[in-house]
């Protein structure tokens, strides 16, 4: 009977050792899932003069990215349950911040910028410890887990045109947008981020989500995509894809959206930055916002300064 | 120049036999069981569109008529169809109207021009949760152009309204002109199909799809029924 026991350990192990050998060998086979589609060895990024390759990005992929987006690229790190917001899906390729309009892949900068930036509020971390070389090899790996980026090219990037002066009519005129294109519906009158929809927010995926607070935080760089006005700026005229925050680029004029811009660095009440100066030289008043050239009498149901 | 008169007589003949021999497949779709209790909506948060609304308007996830008849199902042509590829010119159009899409399932082609309309006094914003396709989420004010768009790749896509959570509706983008929607009474009705086999598809928001394999052989008209078992919530 001993014998037989350990011969049939013997087996059992031996068996164990074979089943660990496939499964390590099956772990390492693929580059990059079923659902990729895209060769590893093909496929670049390119940011200014760097020249990314996904094959050099595996790696760092691995050791880095994987633990939260997954082996294979589809948010199901072993971290993933533990994280709110969920990581990004590499392979439905919707991307939150985008120089690019709503629907369309972002450029190989804004991912670059993405990593480089890190998100706040969520537990992506600013990845300037890796080489600018080694951010956009990632760039070009994270590629290979959808097949958009074989059939599409990147959008264009939105024209922003030069910022106008900080006034208080500036603001007011901005004030005025956040009041008539409803973004207080969610972000609040105080853009504090309980407006009467945020309770109900959900992200594509149906986890909830909610809409930016710009009253929390002393500085700017609580802002998910960059923290100069011209990402703001970005932020409405692209949407959040994704997310519950739509694209405004259809019903805001390149003008009136950097009016908007300022209005929404005032609603960021700790902040030091030219707006809120302006408005403390008002008394932190804003006036009630005054068409100096109202659109000619438009049929009802017309928004004035709507474009159509 | 005599081939002319005899390649269009053939021609017309053709038309003319394939319309004499165009065969119809039509029937009823129903549901077994007891379907959800679709729950009225509050529109309170939005008095514009409440006040459109004399009595409370329900959920419209699974809407049903007389004789357990179910309504909004796609039934179209999935494989067999003869105009494939054949985009209409026409645009189709997608209302909001009273914080509501209409209609609540919309079928379209692929690369349709597909129109959507804001006729409410608020701003919605509309966010179809496209996964072959793009997703995109656009908002749209009251009184700015309607948003024209079109999908390259069939799909079933929700749609929903982030500011009124209530809003949902579907698109069906199919690659056939060969559909119908179930209306009140679960009718359903699929004209013009040529002789030879079709696989017809049956498709509910919430019950899932269902299929049939039909033979039209000549000018006839074929009965199918589809039976959805209703989930109870």
């Amino acid at each position: 009977m001993r014998v037989f026991k350990s011969v049939y350990g013997c087996a059992g192990v031996l068996s164990l050792a074979l089943a660990a050998g496939v499964a390590v060998w099956g772990q390492d086979a693929p580059d990059t899932g079923p659902k990729a589609r895209l060769a590893l060895k093909a496929t670049e990024s390119h940011i200014g003069n760097l020249t990314g390759h996904a094959a050099d990005g595996k790696t760092d992929y691995r050791r880095y990215c994987a633990g939260c987006h997954g082996d294979y690229g589809d948010a199901n790190g072993e971290n993933a349950v533990w994280l709110d917001p969920k990581p990004r899906d590499f392979t439905i390729a919707t991307f939150k911040c985008r120089s690019t309009l709503t629907g369309t892949l972002p450029t190989d900068e804004d991912l670059y910028n993405s990593i480089g930036r890190g998100f706040t509020n969520s537990n992506m971390p600013i990845w300037n410890t890796l080489s600018p070389q080694q951010r956009a090899n990632l760039v070009a790996y994270i590629k290979i887990f959808s097949p958009r980026w074989d059939k599409e090219k990147a959008g264009e990037p939105i024209k922003i045109p030069a910022e106008t002066a900080v006034t208080l009519d500036s603001i007011a005129h901005g004030k005025a947008l956040f009041t008539k294109l409803e973004c207080w519906k969610c972000h609040g009158s105080h853009g504090e981020g309980d407006g009467p929809s945020a309770s109900t927010l959900t992200d594509s995926k149906d986890n909830p989500i909610r809409p930016y607070n710009f009253a929390a935080g002393k500085d700017d760089s609580r802002f998910k995509c960059g923290n100069s006005n011209q990402d703001i700026y970005k932020i409405f005229m692209t949407g959040v894809d994704g997310t519950p925050m739509p694209s405004f680029a259809d019903v805001i004029q390149p003008n009136d959206a950097w009016d908007l811009v300022h209005f929404l660095r005032t609603l960021q009440i700790n902040r030091h930055g030219k707006e809120n100066e302006v408005l403390s030289a008002a008394h932190g008043v804003i006036p009630p916002y005054v068409d100096k050239n109202p659109a000619p009498a438009a049929p009802e149901n017309k928004a004035p300064g709507s474009g159509q | 120049m005599r081939t002319k008169p005899i390649l269009l007589t053939l021609l017309t003949l053709l038309v003319c036999s394939s319309l004499m021999f165009a065969g119809t497949v039509s029937g009823k779709v129903t549901y077994t069981g007891t379907p959800a209790k679709q729950k009225p909506i509050d529109m309170g948060k939005e008095p514009s569109c409440a006040k459109q609304h004399a009595t409370p308007v329900t959920g419209e996830t699974v809407v049903t008529g007389p004789d357990n008849a179910l309504e909004n199902v796609v039934v179209y042509v999935s494989s067999g169809a003869p105009d494939d590829g054949q985009v209409p010119s026409q645009a189709v159009t997608f209302e909001q109207k009273g914080c509501q899409y209409i209609p609540h399932v919309l079928v379209m082609h692929t690369n349709q021009e597909l129109k959507i309309v804001n006729s409410d006094q608020t701003s919605h914003n509309i966010h179809p949760l496209a996964k072959v396709n793009r997703e995109w989420n656009k908002s749209q004010p009251p009184g700015t152009a309607p948003i024209v768009d079109k999908y390259d790749k069939p799909e079933f896509i929700s749609v929903k309204c982030n500011v009124h959570p209530w809003m949902h509706g579907e698109f069906a983008v199919l690659s056939t002109n060969h559909y119908d929607v179930s209306k009140g009474g679960g009718d359903f009705k699929l004209p013009n199909l040529p002789p030879g086999k079709y696989t017809i598809t049956a498709w509910h928001e919430d019950y899932g799809t269902q299929t049939a394999d039909v033979t039209i052989t000549g000018n006839e008209t074929k009965d199918v029924n589809f039976t959805f078992k209703a989930k109870a919530y």
